[in-house]
């Protein structure tokens, strides 16, 4: 038989915090939500921002804090939709009008917390749900406006450089892994404000440096980060601009090539090249503003779908141009 | 069996390239577990590869052991019911799929399937409950819907079921799903070591390759180790033994495309226009896609052309590919 697999918590379960408070560096949305946990009154809220900064741990958060001690309570208070579940008009409308359905009783108070008189629906990714399935969610006579406008709403900013260390600090200590100040910060860049990644990140260099054998104490280095990461070597982004400079299309083209072969995703390539840019000291802000543009451009072309080659071999003749100084628009008289 | 497939290593033990991949992967699926997966990089240069070797990894020999099946899904989608077809990969352990491939829909396929897996969770003698892995091909090709769709999904099944999701542009993927795996990148083979594995099969096959030769068939791979390995067993059929200079054949449609540059640098007039749009069809009709055409012409252009023309073609190729996506968006 094959052999069976154990399944174990990953670390970003295993260390997702449990109560509001706990919710780092979202300081004003923890201490609105505090208040409000207090009272019974509660309004609708909507979380966003970018991925891995706590909106679905604080949404749980809220609904194991209001009735989490009482299980039974649990289910019939607490719905979560998510995108993953099919969120078509009908299940939608039924799955809330069923929810919506059972009375509640009359407030009681519960372990420090009022029980409030009234349920919680998680809708998780709003906005990837259907259109059709929003719209059905504003025929609702609580929901009358669109949903955003009904909702108190709560901005995730990414999390700091400090609070990220922190936070991985102390995942470090309960793991017994050590991290050294370069390793750390280096962490925090290449997560860039998304602690999930950052902890998944952790706990793979945890099993391919450090092995099976698990040493309490031992350390993982800024160069095992930087290999595991795909961030872009300073070198390989250095030569592309070089090339750009030298203003021989077929060197910047080969340079190209050489990017797309080596898996680098072309939008970091953008925002490592970029950095380059505003850092060189030898050019006009005149062709600097030049480039940022066509950088910009190509950018969004890549989340339209564009590809990748294409767009980085457009961007290599739009900065060689602008360096070599030739014009930006092609002359079509002739 | 084509020497592609012949000469697919089993084993993370056996890879020719990738051996320092390989071995932390080897290492991060030790204790039984493993976190979701994003392999990404140039086709060709072996993910697949080194997926199902992973596979084997962890489940032992029966993970190659799948069986091929045509499978309907029926989606109850409210008003109507939807009839989903598409091929899977299964064994025991795990299953494959590519849910791009029913289109705009996949959607509904990545939730179906999911909950399904979760539902049927393997369960050992002892009773304890162990995971099963869900491999999901093109994931850069999934509509926007489908990939939201898995955002949550990941989280709350991640107990039952893992994903190892494989793509050319991680760019396309969105983030919050990058952000839930542990990224992999497989860079495409240097020409030296499509050299050293042309080499271990011309020997496997009893072959004597003149000097050079390997480095010739490399030289025009591309750096894809599954093209190399092609058109290596293209020139054995053609003509064996080989010759120092032996031809190395393109492929029918990039030979095509050539004809097409040549075409084009020619003459400019409206007639040679409708010629060319005539042989753009017929590749079309043939299956190779827009965005492949528009690069290999660009390719076989800048062949032909002066420095300041150069700029001028690669925006407009850039610009047109992008709209011919955006139009296929549509379509679908
Ligand atoms: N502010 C935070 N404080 C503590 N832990 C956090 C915070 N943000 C993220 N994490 C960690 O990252 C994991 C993922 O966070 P969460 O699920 O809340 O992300 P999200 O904001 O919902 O992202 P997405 O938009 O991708 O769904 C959590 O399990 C937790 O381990
Ligand atoms: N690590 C490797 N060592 C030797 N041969 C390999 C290796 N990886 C891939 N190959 C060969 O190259 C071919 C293409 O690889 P594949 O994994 O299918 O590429 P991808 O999935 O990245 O498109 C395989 O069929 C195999 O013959
Ligand atoms: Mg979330
Ligand atoms: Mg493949």
């Amino acid at each position: 038989m094959a052999p069976m697999l154990q399944s174990s918590q990953p670390w970003v379960e295993k260390y997702r915090p449990k109560q509001v408070k706990d919710v780092a560096h979202q300081d004003e949305v923890v201490r609105v939500l505090t208040n409000t946990l207090e009272t019974t009154s509660c309004p609708h809220m909507l979380f966003y921002g970018p991925p891995g900064t706590g909106k679905t741990t604080t949404a749980l958060a809220i609904a194991h804090q209001l009735f989490g001690t009482r299980p039974e309570l649990y289910k019939s208070r607490v719905l979560e939709l998510n995108a993953s579940d099919d969120r078509g008009i009908n299940v939608v409308r039924t799955k809330i009008k069923d929810f919506a359905a059972i009375a509640v009783g009359s407030a009681q108070r519960l372990g420090g917390y009022p029980c409030p008189p009234y349920k919680i629906i998680i809708l998780d990714e709003a906005d990837s749900m259907t259109e059709d399935a929003q719209a059905s969610l504003f025929r609702f006579s609580w929901i009358i406006e669109p949903l955003a406008s009904r909702c108190a709403k709560f901005r995730f900013k990414p999390l700091s450089e400090e609070i990220m260390s922190s936070r991985i600090l102390h995942i470090c200590k309960e793991e017994g892994l050590n991290l050294d100040a370069e390793a750390l910060s280096t962490l925090s860049y290449i997560s860039q404000g998304d602690l999930r990644r950052a902890i998944t990140y952790l706990q793979a260099l945890r099993k391919t440096v450090l092995g099976a054998a698990r040493l309490f104490g031992s350390s993982i280095s800024s160069k095992d980060l930087i290999s595991v990461s795909g961030v872009i070597p300073q070198d390989v982004v250095e030569a592309l601009f070089t090339a750009c400079r030298s203003g021989d299309f077929d060197l910047a083209n080969k340079e190209v090539n050489n990017i797309i072969a080596e898996g680098y995703p072309v939008s970091l390539s953008l925002s490592q090249l970029f950095d380059v840019v505003v850092e060189a000291e030898d050019i006009s802000d005149e062709q600097k503003a030049r480039i940022c543009k066509c950088l910009a451009e190509a950018d969004k072309c890549l989340v339209d779908g564009a590809d990748e080659y294409l767009q980085l071999l457009n961007v290599a003749s739009h900065v060689m141009r602008a360096l070599c100084d030739m014009p930006e628009e092609f002359n079509y008289e002739s | 069996m084509l020497w592609v497939d012949k000469y697919r290593p089993k084993t993370l033990d056996q890879v020719m390239v990738h051996q320092d991949i390989a071995l932390n992967l080897k290492k991060l699926v030790t204790e039984q577990d493993c976190p979701h997966l994003l392999f990404y990089g140039p086709s060709g240069s072996g993910k697949k590869t080194l997926i199902m070797a992973l596979l084997r990894q962890v489940f032992g020999p029966g993970a190659e052991k799948v069986k091929v099946e045509n499978r309907t899904w029926k989606i109850d989608a409210g008003s109507r019911t939807i009839d989903l077809e598409l091929t899977t990969l299964s064994s025991a352990n795990h299953v494959e799929l590519s849910p791009s491939d029913v289109g705009f829909q996949d959607r509904y396929i990545v939730q179906e399937i999911i909950k399904e897996m979760a539902k049927n969770r393997p369960i050992d003698i002892k009773g304890k409950r162990g995971y099963k892995v869900l491999v999901l091909n093109e994931v850069d090709k999934l509509s926007r819907e489908a990939q939201h769709s898995l955002r949550r999904t990941m989280e709350k099944y991640s107990a039952s079921c893992r994903l190892i999701l494989c793509c050319n542009s991680s760019s396309k993927v969105i983030e919050a799903i990058r952000s839930r795996c542990l990224n992999v990148k497989i860079n495409a083979p240097t020409e030296a070591q499509i050299v050293k594995v042309l080499e271990f099969i011309g020997k496997k096959e009893g072959l004597q390759l003149p000097s050079g030769f390997a480095a010739r068939i490399a030289e025009k791979s591309n750096r894809s180790l599954r093209r190399a390995i092609l058109s290596f067993e293209t020139c054995r059929v053609q003509q064996y033994p080989f010759t120092t200079n032996q031809a190395i054949p393109p492929m029918d449609w990039e030979e095509y495309v050539s004809e097409i540059a040549s075409d084009i640098m020619k003459e400019q007039s409206p007639k040679r226009l409708f010629q060319v749009r005539g042989k753009l069809y017929e590749l079309l009709t043939n299956c190779i896609p827009p965005e492949i055409v528009m690069k290999r012409l660009l390719y076989e252009l800048l062949k032909r052309l002066d420095a300041e023309l150069k700029h001028e073609i690669c925006h407009w190729a850039a610009y047109y590919a992008l709209a011919c996506s955006v139009c296929n968006l549509f379509a679908a």
